[in-house]
């Protein structure tokens, strides 16, 4: 090995820019193609200063935009190696059309996304926009609410995309500026308990094998193209989810941290619980207990793997709820919201239905206030009380002006 | 450095180690393919080849039959050069780290684009891997226009060609715009080598090619590749064309290495008028009505100026 390992820490404030550059660090990983954006920058540029500095061996291209960074780290991966890159926003929509080529050709390259909206307006703060705009791109979607989740899931997502089995690239996500920006105690692992946790990079139909010459990328037409995606598809609904709880439970007992693939806070009895995504599932968890305290008996579900969308572990862990909040953080433009939406496909077919409403919030970095959080349970409280949904199905929350409300 | 092939004769050439199969489905008369088998046949070394969306890709990886014995990646229209890019940083990387299959070889980096894949759309994407040094070579398959979506006009379309978006008519004569120059544009990159060649004269082409996989770093060739669908000449008179282009100096064969010192690679011993050349295509048959003909002399003015510029750069030796 031609460089240094890092002693860290057991403990090190970190933000969540800076511990996804420490988990590709450790990861070794051998080639990542980037372009700045903000706020991912840092991930790249860390990985950049570990090079320079002698931590970590590999290539870093640094390219002349963010579809040019995709497609380098596709070429990249189908020569046979390790592959991942970051980016937010206007970057993650400018890779879109990569992104789906790199799942289709089926390709382990892990991308940390830090959400942030998508213009216009121009805005560089956190919401989901741009983590929603690739729902349907193929990937395995992470979803880290803190900087020691950002740290674990990028080895959770080398492990998971490269399996054998798997083969599809995986995305981590993280609130713009909100995690990433934000100092926190981070609990590490060693550089060889990490590697060891992700392990050697196992080439499968690489392309610097010159005894075994592949073709990469072909043409499908009507003959062929359905059953390629259909195939996509199924490894996406019935490979993936053991492969992710089988490494959550390596990984609990490496490092005694628990993952789970909807993470559920005060859910045993719940009546009213909140769903949401990001760095608002800390303050949900918050306020739920607030709520207790007042007698409403509130819960928190928090997404952890957005794709493939975990349908039948949400329908167990929605069990029994009599109200529920969908929280999107992205403008919907013209439906109630993805998660909504999503929700309601999981629980039509069931027996015990919940009410359902959605609530559109934090747009563009707009904070989600504890007190919203409050009169919002309050509001399922009264749906409970009253057997019916009371307000329309989808609420703004936290936008000036008269109140907008919908449907 | 591996040892460079040793090319004797036409017949030995053509059938030697063939990495890119006749079983393709490009046009009977296409120079596409005769063009990748003279780049593929230049060296015995191992390749990692690209090709960008256009006629080269849609018609030799088609699922699930593939015409490449070689390692070949497409990802879309505009990023063939960045997937050769990415590998070749994979391949530093892993030799760095001692994790290459294959440590003894020494494999080339090509990609494959057509001029709207080299011109318009993926220019950009050249530009970077050029900037940024990659030890790989760009092919550029230039039939001056986009044959694969079936004739519309690229930045390589020549002034008076009829193409479905810049179509001849009543009131006007096709297109417009003079060819972008490529050439000039690459070498401006500093790249080490940029060539055009020609086909049908192959050793002159194995030649830039195999100097071109010689030196480190970017290399650009653009390569006349006559479209028997979209110039409208028979299939069997590719080679023909071929001729015309490079004897006519429409298409004049030259390199410029580091950026800087050209060379004119051909001089042909009889040089044809240009018009020869418009005339055996149908993209420029409305260009001999008596209201058009003036473009005729006109092509051939800034052809013999284009010829006239070369010839004063490679005696000026800057």
């Amino acid at each position: 090995m031609a460089f240094d390992k890092m002693e860290l820490g057991d403990i090190e404030v970190w933000d969540g820019n800076f511990a996804a550059a420490q988990a590709l660090r450790q990861s070794q990983v051998d080639v990542v193609a980037a372009y700045p954006i903000t706020p991912s920058t840092p991930i790249v540029e860390g990985y950049a200063k570990f090079l320079a500095d002698g931590y970590v061996e590999g290539e870093f291209v640094m390219v002349e935009s963010e579809h040019a960074a995709m497609s380098g780290c596709i070429g990249a991966s189908a020569a046979g190696g390790r592959v991942a890159t970051a980016t937010s926003s206007q970057g993650f929509a400018l890779m879109v059309e990569t992104l789906y080529q790199a799942s289709g050709m089926r390709l382990p390259i892990v991308l940390n996304v830090v959400n942030r909206a998508l213009a216009a307006p121009l805005n560089v703060n956190g919401d989901h926009s741009d983590m929603y705009l690739g729902r349907d791109s193929g990937w395995i979607q992470f979803d880290a609410y803190s900087p020691q989740e950002a740290y674990d899931l990028n080895f959770i997502a080398f492990r998971v995309s490269e399996d054998h089995d798997v083969r599809l690239p995986a995305m981590v996500h993280q609130d713009g500026f909100m995690t990433s920006h934000t100092a926190q105690g981070v609990k590490t692992m060693s550089d060889d308990t990490a590697y060891g946790f992700v392990g050697d990079f196992k080439p499968m139909n690489d392309m610097l094998d010159f005894e075994h010459p592949v073709t990469h990328g072909v043409q499908t037409e009507e003959d062929w193209h359905f059953e390629h995606k259909a195939r996509q598809h199924n490894d996406l609904m019935t490979k993936v989810f053991p492969k992710v709880q089988a490494a959550f439970d390596d990984f609990e007992k490496l490092t005694g941290r628990k993952y789970n693939i909807v993470e559920s806070y005060d859910m045993d009895d719940a009546d009213v619980t909140v769903l949401c995504m990001g760095t608002s599932v800390e303050t949900a968890r918050e306020v739920a207990k607030e709520m207790r305290a007042k007698g409403i008996k509130a819960g928190v579900i928090g997404i952890r793997v957005f794709r493939p969308f975990p349908f039948e572990q949400l329908k167990a862990a929605l069990k029994g709820v009599k109200a529920i909040a969908t929280l999107d953080r992205s403008s919907p433009n013209g439906t109630p919201g993805a998660l909504f939406n999503e929700i309601a496909g999981a629980l039509y077919n069931t027996d015990d239905r919940a009410l359902l409403s959605g609530y559109i919030y934090g747009l563009g970095g707009r904070d989600l206030t504890k007190a919203q959080l409050v009169d919002l349970y309050t509001e399922l409280q009264a749906n409970v009380d009253a057997g019916k949904v009371t307000t329309q199905l989808q609420q703004f929350i936290g936008v000036r002006g008269p109140k907008l409300a919908f449907l | 450095m591996s040892e460079i092939k040793k090319v004797k004769n036409l017949k030995e050439f053509s059938t030697s180690a063939d990495r890119f199969e006749g079983a393709n489905l490009l046009c009977p008369g296409c120079a596409h393919s005769i063009i990748v088998r003279e780049v593929l046949n230049a060296t015995n070394d191992d390749l990692v080849l690209s090709a960008s969306t256009g006629c080269l890709e849609v018609c030799t990886a088609v699922y699930p039959y593939t015409s490449w014995d070689a390692s070949w990646i497409h990802i879309g229209f505009e990023n063939g050069s960045t997937a050769v890019a990415g590998a070749e940083a994979m391949y530093k990387a892993l030799g760095n780290k001692g994790r290459l299959k294959q440590p003894d070889r020494n494999p080339k980096f090509v990609s494959f684009a057509g001029d709207g894949a080299s011109y318009d759309i993926g220019f950009q994407w050249i530009s970077g891997c050029f900037e940024r040094g990659h030890n790989m070579m760009h092919v550029v398959l230039d039939n001056e226009v986009y044959a694969n979506t079936g004739g519309q006009r690229s930045s390589s379309t020549p002034i008076g060609s009829s193409a479905t978006t810049s179509p001849a008519g009543r009131v006007s004569y096709g297109e417009k715009k003079n060819k972008k120059d490529m050439m000039a544009i690459m070498a401006a990159h500093g790249s080490p080598y940029v060539a055009q060649v020609s086909p049908n004269k192959w050793k002159n082409m194995v030649k830039a090619i195999q100097h071109g996989m010689e030196v480190e770093g970017p290399v650009f060739i653009n390569a006349v590749s006559a479209c028997t669908t979209e110039w409208k000449f028979a299939p069997e008179d590719t080679m023909a064309i071929q001729d015309l282009a490079t004897d006519t100096l429409v298409f004049p064969l030259y390199e410029i290495i580091d950026g800087t010192e050209l060379n004119i690679t051909y001089r042909p011993k009889n040089v044809i008028p240009v018009e020869e050349y418009l005339a055996a295509q149908g993209r420029f048959k409305h260009l001999f009505k008596d209201q058009y003909k003036y473009l005729i002399k006109e092509w051939q003015e800034r052809v013999d100026a284009k010829w006239d510029y070369l010839q004063k750069r490679e005696e000026a030796r800057v």
